[in-house]
């Protein structure tokens, strides 16, 4: 199944599993949200499990909030990236801070899901890629499934989570189809769990979302050209697994990180930071990343100049090789 | 007090223009009104429970004074004081039921007082030991939402929870005239109107927002703005006890009927400043400060009990003795709060598991241990 089916189902699982389930959002009961991920929620749990909000997204994760306090376990989601930021006072300043704050005392196990990234030839605000806002806030887990088995197995365990998570869903792969088990156990891996999906000894290149299968691409590639690229699926933007990317530069002694985001102060300088640390002697070359330029989303005629492709992946790989 | 249950009456919300627009019970002279309608709902309200929201008043303004104190004399890093405000918070607070859960702003001493919570516990935030200073299940009280607006969007997820489980009781979010501009009582206000949720919005006017004057605020009434989204609305005396009482058992009643939000605007007047880093007098003028002074919320009722016989100078001075005592335990308990150990920086932030959280745990705790040798 896809992507969005996947999601589909584990959600459907998820509320099966747990009467205090509610879905939120904009669009998502009769139309089954703009992505029809939540399609025919509503018809088979009813308008109390699945409900249309109003259009204010603060709005939609405030009230989420108040549910949690009165027992709820709140999936809201957020129609497209550009539209979190009306709810981002709500999202840092009280859904990551409310447990901590109340010391222990007040349980916040809501999930956000927004669709993000670009490559589909959308208008402006559709396309963004604002992962790093959230990751930078304590209290909130950020994850971002990069195909239909993950998404399937991380929106179940995002919502059985009792801290709040901020699901990130890579909206260019929502249609890509892969191997679901549906009776699989959600224990087989933790939330924060990353994934080498190919072997290399050459370079390695960690991505997530969008990007796997960009990075994935890029490898074939290498490997037609001689060079072994190990592929690491981040899964988790926070908490990182360190441990998983640690062990991989260790191998390989080349890191490249990839991501839509910008570069500056994306995800990768933090992970670049912490391998030099961790892997300085490991280290064959500087750490080097690619991902979207220091510029606004730019109009869709333009983003494939904006967007990391497989040739500007295989092009660090080569600078990382040469160095 | 004993809390009488309140029916909605069978016209609704009473239409009622008396008072310059204000539903009043006690005149600014102590004197009960005649013909307001809102008399009905607080009919069962005697001498002992007129006596008992006195006593609750002072033991508030007295708190209230006492933790000036202390900020003044460097044990509080900063204090909202609720002077002025004591009949909009106790009034209100004084109509709620056990289950009905409250979201305050950070001025709601008053209701959390009447709530329960011990006033040792309120100041463990302001004196920066805590970042809150209860358990919100314990007391059906959130604890203070700074953001200012943020907790009228709680409180209606809140009530929707209520609605959901089928219960009878409500949400109430507290907050002021600033907040009223906040995009999130706005988003409140369309959440609550549309889901039909059992939550009652009370705003307290007490015409500043810092500096701001509520003129800048709004030009209409916040009242008013209940009419947009069809949500019924009673602009109340907020200096009058009984008043504040009525309406929000209205409100109440209204929410468990099922009959969905109510607008609770409570005019009442900001005497002290904003908080204890905050200075008036650059702002607003003696005269309008003296033109509140008189309508006092607890001279009014005090005047009420005088004239009717129901206090004399014996009760006043246990009243004034017990209000006494309490700022003494108060005093007492706050400058024994023990600082929390550097470690409790790392709790709570997260439910499960977090390797970041552990690492740089473990990794302070080796620092800090480098300088005991």
């Amino acid at each position: 199944m896809s992507l969005g089916q996947a999601l589909n189902a584990g959600l459907r699982q998820a509320m099966e599993r747990d009467p205090k389930v509610v879905l939120m959002g904009e669009d998502i009961g009769k139309l089954g949200g703009v992505f029809r991920v939540t399609e025919g929620l509503q018809r088979d749990f009813g308008d109390r499990r699945v409900i249309d909000t109003p259009l204010a997204e603060s709005g939609v994760v405030g009230t989420a909030v108040g549910l949690a306090m009165r027992g709820y376990r709140p999936v809201c989601e957020i129609q497209f990236d550009g539209f979190v930021y009306p709810a981002f006072d709500q999202i840092v300043s009280q859904v990551a801070k409310l447990r901590h704050r109340n010391e222990g005392r007040v349980a916040m196990p809501l999930t956000i899901r927004v669709p993000y990234g670009g490559g589909i030839g959308a208008v402006e605000h559709h396309s963004e890629s604002p992962e790093v806002y959230f990751a930078h806030t304590a209290g909130l887990r950020v994850v971002t499934p990069s195909n239909a088995a993950d998404g399937h197995r991380m929106i179940q365990q995002a919502v059985a989570c009792d801290d709040p998570v901020v699901f990130f869903e890579p909206k260019r792969r929502y249609w890509e189809r892969g191997e679901v088990d549906e009776g699989l156990a959600t224990t087989v891996a933790p939330l924060h769990q990353a994934r080498v999906v190919v072997e290399g000894t050459d370079a390695t290149i960690a991505a997530y979302g969008p990007m796997v299968a960009t990075a994935l691409e890029a490898a074939r590639i290498g490997l037609q050209e001689g060079t072994s690229i190990e592929v690491i699926d981040l899964r988790s933007l926070s908490p990182v697994d360190f441990e998983t990317i640690e062990a991989s530069v260790r191998k390989t002694g080349r890191l490249v990180v990839a991501h839509e985001a910008s570069v500056f102060c994306g995800l990768g300088a933090e992970i670049a930071a912490r391998v030099s640390e961790h892997c300085f002697y490991h280290l064959e070359s500087p750490v080097r990343r690619v991902g979207g330029l220091a510029t606004p989303y730019p109009p869709s005629r333009l983003e494939r100049h904006y967007l990391p492709d497989a040739d500007r992946m295989l092009h660090e790989v080569d600078r990382c090789l040469q160095a | 007090m004993a809390i009488a249950p309140a029916r909605v009456p069978e016209r609704g919300i009473p239409e009622w223009t008396g008072f310059d627009g204000l539903v009043q019970l006690i005149s600014v002279d102590g004197q009960r009104t005649v013909g307001c309608p809102y008399w009905e709902l607080v009919a069962d309200v005697g001498a002992d429970q007129l006596r008992d929201l006195y006593t609750d008043m002072v033991v508030v303004r007295r708190i209230d004074v006492e933790s000036m104190a202390l900020q003044r004399q460097g044990e509080l890093a900063l204090w909202a004081p609720l002077l002025g405000q004591e009949a909009a918070q106790v009034g209100s607070a004084r109509a709620l039921r056990p289950d009905d859960f409250v979201f305050p702003s950070y001025r709601e001493h008053g209701v959390a007082y009447c709530r329960g919570v011990d006033p040792v516990d309120m100041l463990r935030l302001w004196r920066g030991s805590a970042l809150s200073g209860w358990d919100p299940a314990v007391f059906g009280l959130a604890t203070p939402a700074i953001i200012v607006g943020s907790q009228a969007l709680h409180a209606t997820g809140y009530a929707l929870g209520i609605m959901l489980d089928g219960a009878t009781s409500a949400a109430v979010a507290y907050f002021g005239d600033g907040a009223s501009s906040e995009g999130d009582v706005a988003e409140a206000f369309g959440f609550a109107a549309s889901f039909t949720v059992p939550v009652v919005f009370v705003c307290q006017n007490n015409q500043w927002a810092i500096s701001e004057p509520v003129r800048l605020q709004s030009h209409g009434t916040i009242a008013q703005r209940g009419q947009g989204y069809g949500i019924p609305a009673i602009a109340v005396d907020g200096n009058d006890v009984l008043a504040v009482l009525a309406a929000t058992r209205l409100a109440l009643a209204r929410a468990s009927a099922g009959e969905g939000p109510t607008l609770i605007e409570a005019v009442t007047y900001r005497m002290g400043p904003h908080t204890t880093s905050d200075d008036p007098t650059r702002y607003r003028s003696r005269d309008e400060e003296e033109e509140w002074r008189v309508k006092d919320p607890l001279v009014r009722l005090r005047a009420l009990l005088r004239a009717e016989g129901l206090a004399d100078d014996g009760f006043e001075d246990s009243v004034t003795a017990a209000a006494d005592e309490v700022a003494a335990r108060l005093r007492r308990g706050c400058l024994a709060l023990p600082d929390p150990p550097p470690d409790a920086l790392f709790d709570h932030v997260y439910a499960g598991p977090h390797p970041l959280i552990e690492e740089e745990r473990d990794a302070y705790a080796a620092y800090v241990s480098t300088f005991d040798s």
